[in-house]
């Protein structure tokens, strides 16, 4: 046994109202940068979709993730060889329409236009070239609230053993937000691809990271990261990814896209794992086994055995503590409602997911659905979202947990509903999904309230026991972009290609209109 | 003249080669890297990388092996003079095609593609176009160097790759290159010029072949701290 810990999320679906304030908030801090207009550490998808970039579940189409291959656990992409074969051009790699065409809107037009009859308009233009666009084609977020027609969005691989042309249909249609970022998997396929290495988990945090001066620009990880949250920043030549947003993790802060978020449905925790076992676990042959793998990698912070090793691992105190107290363990393992996104890409994502209830109010008002004997809360069954669905994206298409955790959230309700609307405990509910008051109380807690404090249980990376000299450590420059703490010059360099300043403002091309405007003054 | 450029230039060239990218792999890591553009466009990329690196590979090993083995060498496998001559140009030609092939396709990506184009720094398209004019000077000594074979004569490539020794043993002699035609001279000029160039250009990448892969386990796990003894 080796213990590791991992920084880890839960987000919970049900809660999810598809604010994208998760996706914002991590743009201005992380991506607003030239050559990353396009990339969204943090997005929010709407399901069904093909999300962004586009189809990026089908992994018949990208390559990404892990397969067994004659009983060996094996990149999709093929073996190293193959991929060292491909250097020259990556098969598998997105294009920037597959994500979207950056664009900005040409606002200064508006104030400079001359006098025309129509109104001026802004119009879009691409921030690659600085060309106009005819219009915009697609975007981080085009099929948000069900846009776009079923036909396209129904490609949603997530339909796979489906009659989806039911779900067609307006009266049977279903829908679920799905917010997603790097999982800091404990099997990443994007380290595994790299081919300079430049790609790592970090021991302390189990933070995935790309090191920025040893990256060579193979472009391997952005295809072979099954959830291509990866992305080829296209001015730097560099790999760019979500950072876990470390520096605020290492002080015992949440994600930004933790900390905005609106609906409190996302928690911030440790979670304990054996690193010994991560080839064996990773290695089942059924992939529906592999959800139940997942958790048996997992350590019971607890367990006097796991105690004693996480000291020898040299594992910090403050770290088992908040591993004891971690939202994530008690929704992954003691109530099992939390799952892993596509745990058959064999990554063993560290994102874990609520599923959404998605009930059918007006439905049981008029009486047209069975419900629980209280007459108000919905049956499992009667969910608009089909399970399988749901399954297909959570545990690699096994219905029995999904199903539990679902009715374990409902019994919740139910529960609540008749202490607080009856005044009395109705304990015949929580023993149908196996759960006592204790828990229940727990997960009403943890889940339904959901404070600040419960949330996020981050211990800090006690940054004062690894400086030799603090004081030596003060003052000196963070992260910078090349070599700009110790060159003569910020400016000066013998090698030319420096990267572009922040505020670079793109020079639009002027645009000549295919037909004259009739009337105006315009030249 | 005639020795300033072929026995100061070279070591001019080499130096700058080797201490460039010394001190660009030291100080300026950041900006290491192979700057792929396949983000952009991929179906030219898939044709005209795989030419060109298949070929300017073939071409830079066949150089090396071909001008840097010393002549007793050939003579003691039993490779004479001619059969070197005639390998030479079989093998320069089928992979200097190659390599021009993809080359042509990869300059006009570059130059036509508009998001290609936008995001090319001045050192890319340069250092593109010297590559195709010195490929392309280089491909033209080849009916020379066929009319030097039919006639019998492999003094040419043999003070070639004399010279090439010479530079690289130390002992630069310009005056090996006496007998050597005006064509090859520019040839060797624009080819010495690539390694001045290299350090300033993205072809530093050549220098991180990732074969270290081959052997290195799936994953990688780094702490963040030193760990001090």
């Amino acid at each position: 046994m080796k213990v590791r810990a991992n920084f880890s999320l839960v987000f919970n679906l049900d809660k999810c109202i598809g604010c994208h304030t998760c996706s914002v908030s991590c743009k201005n801090v992380w991506t607003n940068r030239k050559g990353m207009e396009y990339a969204w550490f943090n997005n929010v998808e709407s399901k069904p979709g093909i999300g962004y970039p586009k189809n990026w579940e089908d992994q018949e189409k990208w390559n990404g993730g892990w397969v067994m291959n004659a009983g060996k656990l094996e990149l999709k992409s093929g073996s190293r060889r193959q991929r060292l074969r491909n250097i020259f051009m990556n098969p598998d790699m997105p294009l920037i329409d597959d994500y979207y065409e950056p664009f900005t809107y040409n606002y200064a037009h508006l104030q400079t236009s001359p006098l025309v009859e129509a109104t001026p308009t802004a119009r879009p233009y691409s921030l690659i070239d600085g060309s106009q666009m005819d219009k915009i084609a697609w975007g981080p977020n085009w099929e948000d609230g069900l846009a776009g027609e079923f036909e396209k969005r129904g490609e949603d691989t997530n339909f796979n053993d489906m009659e989806k042309q039911v779900y067609a249909e307006f009266e049977n249609s279903f829908h679920m937000f799905l917010p997603r970022m790097c999982n800091h998997c404990i099997n990443p396929s994007c380290v595994a691809s790299c081919p300079s290495g430049a790609m790592y988990k970090r021991e302390e945090d189990g933070i995935v990271l790309v090191d920025q001066d040893k990256c060579r620009s193979w472009r391997m990880c952005i295809s072979n990261c099954p959830y291509k949250k990866v992305f080829y920043n296209w001015e730097s030549g560099k790999a760019e990814k979500c950072t876990g947003c470390y520096p605020r993790v290492e002080s015992g802060l949440p994600t930004v896209c933790s900390e905005t978020c609106v609906g409190r449905i996302r928690y911030n925790g440790v979670m304990l794992y054996d690193a010994d076992r991560i080839e064996e676990l990773a290695s089942m042959d059924d992939t529906q086994d592999l959800y139940q793998a997942q958790l048996d990698i997992l350590l019971d912070p607890n367990d006097p055995e796991v105690i004693k090793q996480a000291k020898e691992d040299g594992i910090p105190e403050s770290w088992m503590k908040a591993a004891r107290n971690s939202p994530i363990y008690k929704m992954v393992v003691d109530w099992k409602v939390a799952f892993p996104l596509h745990p058959e890409f064999r990554t063993m994502p560290m994102v874990w997911y609520v599923p959404p209830l998605s009930p059918v109010q007006s439905q049981i008002d008029q009486g047209n659905l069975a419900t629980a004997p209280d007459g108000v809360i919905p049956q499992i069954e009667t969910l608009r979202m089909p399970i399988k669905y749901l399954a297909n994206m959570l545990t690699a298409g096994k219905e029995e947990p999904v199903v539990l955790a679902l009715k374990r959230m409902i019994a919740m309700r139910s529960y609540y509903r008749s202490l607080n609307v009856e005044g009395k405990k109705d304990l015949e509910v929580l023993k149908e999904v196996g759960l006592d008051e204790a828990q229940v109380t727990e997960m009403y807690r943890y889940m339904a309230i959901a404070n600040y404090e419960d949330r996020f249980v981050i211990p800090t990376s006690h940054e004062e026991l690894h400086q030799e000299d603090p004081y030596a450590f003060q003052g000196q420059n963070g992260f910078s972009f090349g070599n700009e703490g110790c060159s003569i010059s910020p400016n000066a360099s013998l090698f030319p290609e420096k990267r572009k300043k922040m505020e670079h403002v793109m020079a639009f091309k002027p645009w000549k209109p295919a037909a004259k405007i009739s009337g105006g003054e315009s030249a | 003249m005639e020795t300033l450029l072929f026995s100061v230039y070279p070591y001019i060239a080499l130096t700058t080669f080797l201490v460039g990218s010394l001190i660009r792999f030291d100080r300026e890591q950041y900006t290491w890297k192979a700057d792929s553009s396949q983000l952009f466009e991929k179906e030219q990329l898939r044709k005209g990388s795989i030419l060109f690196h298949i070929g300017i590979l073939a071409l830079f090993m066949g150089h090396a092996a071909g001008l840097l083995t010393p002549h007793s060498w050939f003579l003691g496998l039993g490779v004479s003079d001619m059969v070197h001559q005639y390998v030479a140009i079989i093998a320069g030609a089928v992979f200097g095609s190659l390599c021009m092939m993809g080359g042509v396709i990869l300059w006009k990506r570059r130059m036509t593609n508009p998001r290609v184009r936008a995001n090319s720094h001045f050192m890319d398209i340069f250092i593109l176009n010297w590559l195709l004019v010195t490929l392309g000077v280089g491909l033209l000594t080849i009916p020379v160097s066929i009319y030097h074979a039919f006639s019998g004569d492999a003094s040419v490539m043999v003070s070639l790759a004399d010279w090439a020794q010479s530079i690289v043993s130390f002992q630069g002699d310009a005056t090996l290159l006496s007998e050597v035609g005006f064509l090859y001279k520019i040839h060797l000029f624009l080819g010495m010029s690539v390694f001045l160039l290299f350090p300033f250009t993205r072809l530093v990448h050549v220098w991180s072949v990732p074969i270290g892969y081959l052997m290195r386990p799936y994953q990688i796990v780094r702490s963040k701290y030193v760990r001090y003894r």
